[in-house]
């Protein structure tokens, strides 16, 4: 059915002239230039078989290519062929109709096309392919052609856009028409028009066509360069892409001067001539130094047994120009390039900072998620727990453990979620009874006491789970990313964390600002004293504080599981970013966390961004900084003022 | 700071009137410094007794009783007592809990470290380049020493901060001058905007976490992940056997601690040791009384680094290799655990501590402790040995705050 | 008697809270004075600011002959003037002995350096064996000042603002706590002081005021109500609003 329908298609579209002749007819017009092709010659008789448009040659030129076309050596006819036992069955060219069976194979050439003609075969039915009823065919052929853009492709490219069906691939057809006009079009006019077309464009393939059509090679001339469609004139050893030393190698490639005389050759040349245990009459012993070295090699150049050395480089390459000069020889065209390339990279620009942006977001939201609880018990309580990092790592596990049960990785999650607050609320509440309440008004032993519990736990969980990293998979629905152009896309599992971040926020602000248990805690925040004569138990308050704030790490956890791998040493690496984040957003204060969160993600971002290859120096200089703040903001961005602050 | 308001004698002399029997008791006696801390003449004997036994008993002595590479161990663990009171003087008396100090053992470590691959380095290229016809100009040599040293993170030339490097007295005095103006910079930034108490345990741990990821990178000029190694080879001494060389570090890490336990002590004797007493219990109130409270804490965090660097010079040499694992924030935190365990605020309790914990540690996880079998399970120490040691931590903090020092104490107590 | 502090139209502001609001204040050399007020009346933001702990967001404090400009300066800075502070909690060094907690408060120099090469010397015995038998703790020398009780601890500190040789000593609350014979005593020796310095003591209990026999200053919301005798003043009637208002 679609074949028919193709069919039809192809009816429409072809030149109706083709249609009067059958294909054996116009392939008997060229059939000496088809029995025996040649890379030169064959170009005409491509052209003029594709003229025909006949609606079977995309199977010749395919079987041509392959090798599977045969000539009868009576009438030169052309044939398929099945080979069945020793003898041969011949098939229509056109229909593949059985025509004769047993043919004895001497009497059938095999038509073998070298590899340069099976390559021109293949570029004449791109056209075929960009309108192959398979659409991903189709795409393959844009692909081929996108991979290296050539001239003849432009006008079977253009002939397919009327006919496709599919807008999504129209659209790529129509984009790489248009580069390919900016690249290779015949007038000026329409080259420029399609290279501002390009303006928009921010796909990496649209900038490459920009910057071929700009692509320079760095000539040296003694004319005068008005005539070259110059680039630039640069000048040796002081631009930095071009020392003097460069330069004159470029002129000794290309001018024919005498080779600079490397440090290696005059080793060389010294260690040929030795005699005695002298060169040059210069003895090897006080040759430690370039100065005698050279002294040796020039006494050695004159007595003819070494070229002399250049001298004066510099005033050699004086007398020259260099300059960078474009392959493209129209100057209107490499200007509207060199315009459109300029509003590109603008976008482009824009376009990073808008991702930088969103990745900083998403990375705000990991540290919120990872520092709120740590916030919450260090303002409640002045506790300063360093376990917890190691309770995002049991909300970790605990996803893992869940996802060994329960194989639905979207059920999952939604059991993984509230079992990792549990998990890690119980073990918080633990903690403080069994450990913290004992230590209050001794924090800087909490914090020992608590790194005891850390390491305890970090080797537990490698010692049940062992040292290699275990999967949290996330739902198939996480997966991928959110495509906004070229440039700026964020995966959906990032969204996620953040709307989770978000959720947090909102709950936490909740609790504390509206429920009776938020007034309590806030009362213990303020003044633990007053708070307790007023009948508030600051035990239970602590006890719930602490739960809290490790079961946000344990939900954390999770959070972070998905996108990174679960090991026993996951909550060491994010330990010390979310004491940086309490430290800078101020204690104490939800809004301080996120200030704190916001600050640090954009922060490590855009440290990044300057320094793209160095990750580790990123995080050494976001330290730096971080230190650097707090002599400034000692109390932190959100920062209690007065009395109450206390000292 | 300007102490200009006050004179040294504001005292006139009618003040001070006949002396009762009283004033005559507490009139100030010269005594010796010895003799006003008896404990410090203890410590220094028991630590020349230690030093000459193991002497006697190691390979050097000719009875092998102890293996050479004990002896390193041991001497090792002396490094860890000098860099433990180094702490304790730092937290335990001053209540600054700092941790960073192991940061600046570990620049002690590197410090000498560079001149140990440089000149051992420098040797083997020599000895290489001896057979070249020509002789080499001192660019080739030190290009060649380079890429020797270089070569494993894809460098060929020395990064300006191995500029010293040829030179020992040149190196050695930056063991002193790197941790001493690093901590110098940081205290002050940190002191003089009031960070204290967790909030300052904080910043030292990033400031340590920076310092570890600087050293990580391959382009830090310090060989990255690979660290300095081959430091345990003394230039100048190949031919003399490690038996001996293990000795004499074990000897100068004895005299180290010695002399670092002598300064300490001295230091915090009379007057000075009560104004950093008082700082740790009420800075608000010393700085009332009238003193800068951030020079007195800059003066001994700066100190207590540079001892703590020296430490690591004498340390590193016998462990053989360093690299930036040995300067991330957790083991300044086990510094902290080793001055818990062993008791805070006193000089031998930091010994102690260091002492048993390290040595314990290895015993542990070198396998010397039997495996337990449960019957379902068995317990083997290298995997448990870190479960025991947070736990046991815990209860320390929890149950012996005074540390296992704090025993004597009570030994004491009950006798009397 | 020359004016030894002044302050001048001085505010300070915590969070939108005026707790100091417009306030002017003087004493000369030898004084004592009482500070009294209800809760919140700035006393102790008051003393913050005199001793650098609390800097005002406007306003002038000058301090002694040449009327220097103490704002800005450091705690140490200012402690070094001469300006002495007992805090409304007795803060001792609990962990030290009562001859060390007064050793530390000589006057003598602050600098570091100054006080690791410092060598006791019979002059500075004899000074803490002064202080000790003013402020009665002769016999509790040698003691843990952690081991002294409330009143005793109250009086080891006054004993270091003495030691200090403080030109002028802000006393917050010293009767707090402390038994009728304790406050006796501690009265004369606020009285004793006041001799040779300026005092400032602040107080809540009239008649420890009353008995101190000196100029009174109220303050109220952050500056002065009334100022004179103690009888003048409580004859004030914004006074008595005041205490008999709330």
């Amino acid at each position: 059915m679609l074949r028919v329908l193709f069919t039809v298609l192809m009816l429409l579209c072809l030149p109706v002239a083709g249609l009067a002749q059958d294909l054996q007819s116009l392939l008997q017009v060229h059939k000496d230039e088809i029995a025996k092709p040649k890379r030169k010659s064959v170009g005409p008789v491509l052209d003029a078989l594709v003229a025909s448009g006949h609606p079977a040659l995309s199977q010749f030129l395919q079987n041509w290519q392959e090798k599977e076309v045969y000539q009868r050596t009576g009438d030169e006819m052309f044939f398929y062929v099945q080979e069945s036992g020793d003898a041969l069955t011949l098939l229509d060219i056109e229909t593949r109709e059985i025509v004769t069976e047993g043919v004895a194979e001497d009497a059938m050439a095999q038509i073998k096309p070298n590899g340069g003609v099976r390559k021109a075969i293949g570029e004449a039915l791109v056209q075929f392919q960009l309108s192959d009823p398979d659409p991903a065919r189709r795409a393959d052929a844009l692909d081929a052609i996108s991979r290296n853009l050539d001239a003849s492709q432009l006008e079977p490219l253009k002939r397919s856009i009327e006919g496709e069906t599919g807008p999504s691939l129209r659209l790529r057809k129509e984009r790489l028409a248009n580069y390919l006009v900016a690249r290779f079009g015949k007038t000026t006019g329409d080259r420029v028009t399609a290279i501002e077309n390009l303006s928009d464009d921010l796909s990496v393939d649209g900038r490459a066509v920009l910057s071929q059509i700009l692509r320079t090679k760095l000539v040296a001339t003694q004319e005068p360069t008005d005539s070259m469609n110059l680039a630039r004139i640069v000048t040796p050893g002081e631009d930095e892409e071009l020392s003097v030393h460069a330069a004159y190698e470029i002129l000794v490639d290309e001018a024919g001067l005498p080779p600079i005389v490397t440090q290696e050759d005059v080793l060389a040349i010294i260690g040929a001539n030795v005699d005695g245990g002298r060169a040059g009459g210069i003895a090897l012993a006080a040759m430690d130094n370039w100065d005698m070295r050279y002294r040796a090699y020039d006494a050695l150049a004159e007595q003819g047994v070494a070229p002399p050395r250049a001298t004066d480089v510099p005033a050699l390459v004086s007398e020259w120009t260099f300059a960078e000069v474009y392959d493209e020889k129209d100057s209107d065209v490499t200007d509207a390039a060199k315009a459109t390339q300029e509003t590109v990279e603008t976008r482009v620009a824009m376009s990073q900072a808008a991702d930088l942006g969103l990745d900083a977001i998403s990375l705000a939201s990991i540290y919120f998620l990872a520092a709120i609880g740590l916030a919450i018990t260090f303002g409640v309580m002045g506790v300063i727990n360093m376990a917890h990092g190691e309770f995002i790592m049991m909300g970790a596990y605990t996803g893992y453990v869940v996802q060994l049960f329960i194989p639905d990785y979207t059920l999952s999650l939604i059991v993984a979620l509230p079992l990792a607050f549990a998990v890690t609320f119980g073990a918080g509440v633990a903690m403080e009874r069994l450990v913290i309440r004992w230590l209050y008004h001794r924090p800087l032993e909490t914090l020992l006491a608590t790194f005891g519990i850390s390491i305890a736990l970090q080797q537990l969980a490698k010692n049940i789970f062992g040292t290699q990293a275990r999967p949290l998979t996330s739902p198939g629905w996480l997966d991928g990313a959110w495509v906004i152009n070229d440039v700026i896309q964020i995966a959906y599992i990032r969204i996620a964390i953040f709307v989770l971040a978000v959720l947090f926020l909102g709950l936490l602000l909740f609790i504390l600002k509206k429920t009776r248990l938020g007034l309590e805690v806030r009362a213990v925040t303020q003044n633990p004293r007053m708070a307790s004569s007023m009948g508030i138990n600051p035990d239970k308050i602590n006890m719930l504080t602490f739960g809290l704030g490790s079961g946000i790490a344990g939900i954390a956890g999770v959070a972070i599981g998905l996108y990174a791998k679960v090991t026993s040493e996951m909550g060491s690496d994010y330990i010390v970013q979310s004491f940086m984040t309490v430290v800078v957003g101020g204690v104490g204060n939800v809004w301080g966390t996120l200030a704190g969160a916001g600050m640090i993600g954009t922060l490590q971002k855009w440290i990044e961004w300057l320094n793209p290859s160095n990750t580790l120096a990123a995080q050494t200089y976001m330290i730096l900084f971080i230190i650097l703040f707090i002599q400034f903001r000692p109390k932190g961005i959100v920062a209690l003022k007065g009395r109450a602050a206390g000292d | 700071m300007s102490d200009a308001s006050l004179s040294k004698e504001t005292i006139s002399s009618k003040e001070i009137g006949p002396k009762s029997s009283k004033d005559f008791a507490t009139t100030p006696k010269r005594r010796s410094f010895i003799a006003q801390n008896p404990s410090v003449l203890w410590f220094l004997l028991a630590l020349a007794a230690f030093t000459l036994g193991v002497t006697l008993l190691s390979e050097a002595a000719g009875s092998a009783v102890i293996s050479t590479s004990f002896v390193k161990t041991l001497g090792k663990t002396l490094c860890l007592c000098l860099v433990a009171i180094a702490m304790d003087v730092v937290w335990g008396y001053c209540g600054i809990l700092s941790l960073g100090h192991f940061a600046f053992f570990g620049i002690g470590g590197y410090a000498v470290g560079m001149w140990l691959m440089y000149a051992r380095t420098e040797a083997i290229v020599a000895e290489n380049l001896a057979g070249q016809i020509i002789p080499p100009t001192q660019a080739e040599i030190s290009d060649a020493i380079a890429s020797q040293i270089f070569g494993v993170v894809g460098a060929s030339e020395f990064p300006l901060i191995w500029g010293f490097s040829h030179s020992l007295i040149l190196q050695l005095a930056m063991v002193i001058l790197i941790p001493g103006l690093l901590a110098l910079v940081f205290g002050w930034l940190a002191f003089r905007s009031r960070v204290t108490g967790v909030y300052l345990s904080i910043l030292t741990q990033a400031m340590t976490l920076a310092l570890a990821l600087y050293l990580f990178q391959n382009d830090s000029g310090l060989r990255g992940n690979n660290g300095l190694s081959g430091l345990q080879n003394i230039p100048g001494f190949e031919q003399v056997p490690q038996a001996q060389i293990s000795i004499a570090f074990f000897w100068a890490s004895a005299l180290a601690l010695g002399l670092g336990y002598v300064l300490f002590a001295w230091v915090l004797r009379g007057k000075f040791g009560s104004v950093i007493r008082a700082i740790r219990d009420d800075e608000a109130r010393v700085r009332f009384l009238g003193y800068h409270v951030e020079s007195y804490k800059l003066f001994i965090f700066t100190l207590t680094a540079v001892i703590a660097a020296i430490a690591g010079a004498l340390y590193y040499p016998q462990a053989g290799i360093i690299n930036p694992g040995e300067v991330a924030p957790i083991a300044s935190i086990y510094l902290a655990v080793w001055v818990a365990i062993g008791g805070r605020g006193r000089l031998y309790g930091a010994v102690i501590g260091a002492a048993f914990v390290s040595l314990l540690s290895s015993w542990f996880t070198g396998g010397g402790v039997p495996a337990i079998d449960l019957g379902f399970y068995t317990i083997q120490w290298t995997d448990w040995w870190l479960v025991l040691l947070g736990f046991s931590f815990v209860a320390v903090t929890l149950f012996l705050p005074g540390g296992i020092s704090s025993l004597f104490d009570r030994l004491v107590r009950k006798e009397t | 008697m020359s004016t030894l502090l002044e302050l001048s139209g001085v505010s300070v502001t915590f969070d939108g809270f005026r707790a100091i609001n417009n306030l002017s204040f003087q004493i000369g050399e030898p004084e004592l004075r009482a500070i009294i007020g209800p809760n919140g009346a700035g006393k102790t933001t008051f003393m913050d600011i005199v001793t650098g702990k609390t800097k005002p967001d406007e306003g002038r404090v000058l301090w002694g002959d040449k009327g220097i400009s103490l704002i800005g300066l450091s705690e140490s800075r200012i402690s070094r003037e001469g300006i002495g502070r007992k805090f409304q909690k007795p803060t001792v060094f609990e962990a030290q002995s009562v001859r060390d907690n007064l050793a530390m408060a000589l006057r003598n120099p602050r600098g570091p350096l100054d006080v690791l090469f410092y060598r006791k010397s019979a002059q500075g015995a004899a000074r803490i064996e002064a202080v000790a038998e003013q402020i009665g703790l002769t016999d509790a020398l040698e003691r843990t000042a952690g081991e002294l009780s409330h009143g005793q601890k109250q009086w080891l500190e006054i004993g270091m603002l003495l030691a200090q040789e403080p030109r002028l000593l802000l006393v917050d609350e010293p009767a707090a706590g402390m038994t009728p014979a304790e406050r006796e005593k501690t009265t004369d020796i606020l009285v004793e002081a006041a001799k040779t310095r300026a005092v400032v003591v602040v107080e809540h209990d009239m008649e420890f005021v009353r008995r101190l026999n000196c100029k009174v200053t109220v303050l109220n919301e952050g500056s002065v109500l009334a100022e004179g005798s103690l009888d003048h003043v409580t004859k004030n009637p914004d006074v008595i609003d005041v205490y008999l208002g709330r």
